[in-house]
């Protein structure tokens, strides 16, 4: 058949490839919705402190759980808080712990799944470690983390991370395993390479576009957590305003203000959808099979 | 050597294709995958199609079959007619229909054409299941019935069999039977016998033949081996970038070729006739093996398990300038004992001495200042470079692991493109924007910039089309001249080996069998094993590149299955 040229997984390829839209490849109107959805939420996230009317914390016990009005665009709480600006400043935290654990799981995962998928006697130590703490539930981590140091951002990320890192540690060794098979390995090794450069330049650059993937998902799934610690006491102070917390503190007063707990949930659940289909696209895109299919 | 003879004056015309043109999807512009072929199988007769891959001879039987990927490929023209019925405008329930009665199809890889979690005998029946009325027991009686017309052996217990605990022919066989169950027209097998070993080949082969005696089907037969077309074709016809050069009927096409293509093809085509033999070099060998032993698996924590015995006690030796060739079927252990020389695997037991270092029991860090000294060349030309690296970095990066500046590296990698009859532009690319042929040039590149003892071909020219095969030999012919590197070379394939070996080493489940100068080997095999893998060499008897027999047909004597 004719010459196709395949695209390069490097992982600059895939970065610039989910924006530039590299050709051949039909992205459907789903997913460009949920970019879309997802640049708007975390461009008014990061820039909420610029254009919030109110700051998030400042009470106030005249105009306490006040219904919509252009004063208050989303209403106020118990507290007399501005709703819309609690709601738009929280993202920054739900966002920042999403990020910031699927980059630090990712990162510690790339590192253990890279010694344990080239190194045989590495590998079974390794892997039962992961194992027992695959069995280690987040939320009970959390909280007792949370007991131990008291709330803050970075035993919530602490909590979430532990959990995820076998996850990836256990997809990146999967990836390197059949990626040592692979003939052009072999070759490395007959022309004398040494095993760390085989390692970062042969092996590691495989495990990128799954990586990606498997990333978002993590996100994903962090920022869920994040809420559900929260709304259990166990998550970041209630000083600073998170998704997670504003649920919380809402659920007291969902009968006579369901709007406490409706704007932080709509945010929360766009955000997840939006991040899990551009996950999925990119698993489609990324996917050498899929990429047959339409080759 | 004699072809089939089959008179099929008054046959009736099965399939009818006319001016058929395939194009890509959404790119009018491009050139067509199939551009005006025309085709015509009568039954009982085995109409072979071959030519190099992308000629487009796949395609053609997808679209008899109506299978065309979706998406990818389209018809843009001409019509297909099985018998009256217009397949080209086919709704997909008719051809659903038509596919299991009229048209049946085998193909290359059995394993992944059957359902690996149902047993074989219940994908048969499935079959008769889904477009007959026939009862449970009828149905099974009847594929019963088919499954000994295949001649599987023990038939009551392969039917309960899944696909994994059959060999590669007997699922293939499996096929057939599902294939013919129904009685079609027309059987479309799309290089059936390519994964199978040579004996199996020939077994499966005959089976065909048989078949299509029995039931009278029409077949089309896509190979790209000469050899088998000799065997089986009553007419061939030859395939280029989406066109029919040439139709002729066998002999004619082998004795009196009209097309250059044609000539080209079969030019290239090696046979079993061994090379004229070169003079024995006086220098010391650069490789000696000494006892080898291979043995997979054993240990056990708690009691000593058999270990799968994949080389045993083999022993050798090249000069330098001299090719030595290891030739066996599929787990024969001829790959095993390349891996072990290379140290990619640790032999259990023996010596391997290369350039004067005992190497088979080093540790990698002891060893790693003697991997210069020899050097591999694998199979599959596209796994066998790193797809994210440009062709210079792939070779540079031995050199510069035994310290030459990068500099030198990089000049002597132009030089080596020369060698190997590549532009110098080739450095900046990646492999993806080469064909099979040419990257499998820059893996014998990479390997030679190490400039090594000892070069091992692990089945280097097996993934290539004929021609391509023929140049990538005169290159490492060439390289050995030049540089006096001794060569080590795997192959399944007698032909091949019988063109570039000095001597020949025949192994059979993990042993030698037969180890001696090529030309005694070919032409006087003394053990029963090579000859019948001599036996079943296809088109040996034929001379294609001289259009003619072989006056001397090696080892007439011995049985083949």
């Amino acid at each position: 058949m004719t010459e196709i040229p395949q695209s390069r997984h490097s992982a600059f390829q895939v970065l610039t490839g989910l924006f530039s839209l590299p050709a051949g490849a039909r992205i459907g109107i789903g997913p460009m919705i949920a970019a879309v959805i997802l640049v708007v939420i975390v461009l008014a996230s990061v820039l909420a402190p610029l254009y919030v009317p109110y700051d998030p914390l400042s009470m106030n016990a005249m105009a306490r759980l006040k219904p919509p009005s252009p004063e208050h665009l989303l209403g106020t709480d118990p507290y007399g808080r501005d709703t819309f600006s609690r709601v738009m400043t929280g993202g920054r935290v739900s966002l920042l712990i999403g990020v910031g654990a699927a980059v630090v799981s990712v990162a510690i995962g790339l590192a253990i799944g890279l010694v344990a998928g080239f190194f045989r006697l590495a590998d079974s130590i390794i892997m039962r470690i992961m194992d027992s703490l695959m069995a280690i539930p987040a939320i009970l981590l959390a909280i007792a983390l949370v007991a131990l140091n008291g709330p803050s951002l970075m035993s919530v990320i602490i909590a979430i991370t532990v959990p995820e890192v076998p996850r990836v540690v256990r997809l990146v060794r999967s990836v390197v395993l059949s990626a040592r098979e692979e003939p052009y390995v072999e070759a490395a090794i007959a022309l004398g390479s040494s095993m760390p450069r085989i390692l970062i330049q042969h092996l590691m650059p495989n495990t990128f576009a799954p990586l990606i993937v498997q990333g978002t998902y993590i996100c994903a799934s962090a920022i869920l957590i994040e809420a559900i610690l929260s709304f259990l006491g166990a998550g970041v102070s209630t000083e600073i305003p998170t998704w997670g917390n504003i649920m919380a503190e809402g659920r007291t007063y969902f009968q006579i203000k369901p709007g406490l707990i409706f704007w932080p949930g709509l945010l929360l659940s766009l955000c997840i959808l939006a991040i899990n289909l551009l996950g999925d696209t990119a698993r489609d895109l990324l996917d050498p099979r899929m990429k047959k299919r339409e080759g | 050597m004699e072809f089939t003879s089959k008179d099929l004056g008054n046959a009736r015309t099965v399939l009818k294709i006319r001016g058929l043109k395939v194009g890509l999807v959404g790119r009018p512009g491009a050139a067509p995958v199939l551009d005006g072929i025309d085709l015509d199988i009568r039954a009982g007769e085995t109409h072979c199609l071959v030519g190099e891959s992308g000629s487009g001879k796949s395609v053609t039987s997808l679209c008899a079959m109506g299978l065309l990927p979706r998406g990818a490929l389209e018809t843009t023209g001409g019509s297909i007619d099985l018998e009256g019925i217009e397949i080209t405008t086919a709704r997909p329930a008719r051809m659903r229909e038509l596919r299991a009665r009229r048209i049946a199809m085998i193909f290359q890889e059995p394993m992944t054409a059957l359902n690996p979690v149902l047993r074989v005998g219940e994908q048969i029946e499935e079959v008769l299941n889904m477009h007959t009325d026939l009862s449970q027991s009828e149905a099974r009686s009847r594929t019963i019935d088919m499954m000994e017309q295949v001649h599987l052996p023990d038939v009551q217990r392969i039917y309960s069999a899944f696909p994994h605990q059959l060999s590669g022919g007997q699922r293939q066989r499996i096929m057939i039977a599902m294939a013919l169950i129904l009685d079609p027209d027309l059987l479309i097998a799309d290089e059936p016998t390519t994964a199978l070993d040579v004996t199996t080949q020939l077994q499966i082969l005959k089976l065909i033949a048989e078949m299509q005696h029995r039931h009278g089907t029409a077949v089309l037969f896509i190979t790209h081996d000469m050899g088998v077309v000799a065997e089986i074709a009553d007419t061939v016809s030859v395939m280029q970038s989406g066109r029919i050069v040439e139709r002729a009927p066998i002999r004619d096409l082998l004795t009196n070729p009209q097309e250059t293509y044609t000539r080209k093809l079969l030019q290239a085509v090696p046979n079993l006739a061994p090379r004229a033999a070169r003079g024995a070099a006086a220098a010391p060998d650069v490789i000696t093996v000494k006892a080898l032993d291979m043995t997979y698996g054993g240990g056990g924590f708690f009691r000593k398990a058999a270990g799968v015995k994949a080389a045993q006690d083999v022993s050798f030796a090249i000069a330098p300038g001299r090719t030595l060739g290891i030739v066996g079927e599929s787990g024969s252990g001829k790959s095993t004992v390349a891996r072990c020389i290379l140290r990619l695997i640790d032999p259990t037991a023996g010596q391997v001495t290369v350039a004067g270092t005992e190497i088979a029991h080093l540790s990698r860090r002891q060893l790693q200042p003697h991997r210069k000294h020899f050097q591999i060349v694998f199979q599959d030309p596209y796994r066998s470079l790193n797809p994210r690296w440009t062709v210079a970095r792939s070779l540079c990066e031995g050199p510069v692991n035994f310290g030459t500046p990068r500099e030198a590296a990089m000049s002597h990698a132009a030089e080596l493109m020369a060698l190997v009859d590549l532009p110098r532009d080739a450095l900046d690319r990646y492999p993806h924007q080469f064909s099979g042929g040419q990257r499998q040039r820059i893996a014998i590149a990479r390997a030679v910039a190490m400039k090594p003892d000892l070069l091992v071909a692990d089945e280097a020219v097996s993934a290539l089309d004929v021609s391509v095969q023929a140049q990538v030999l005169d290159l490492l012919d060439d390289i050995q001249e030049k540089f006096g590197v001794a060569m080590l070379f795997i192959t399944h394939d007698l032909r091949v080996a019988a063109q570039i070996c000095d001597e020949v080493l025949v192994m059979q489940k993990g042993r030698v069998v037969e180890q001696g100068p090529a030309a005694a080997v070919l032409s006087d095999p003394a053990h029963t094993y090579t000859r019948t893998l001599i036996e079943a060499a296809p088109g040996r008897l034929w001379d294609f590149a001289n259009f003619r027999a072989l006056d001397h047909a090696p080892a007439r004597q011995g049985a083949t299955a």
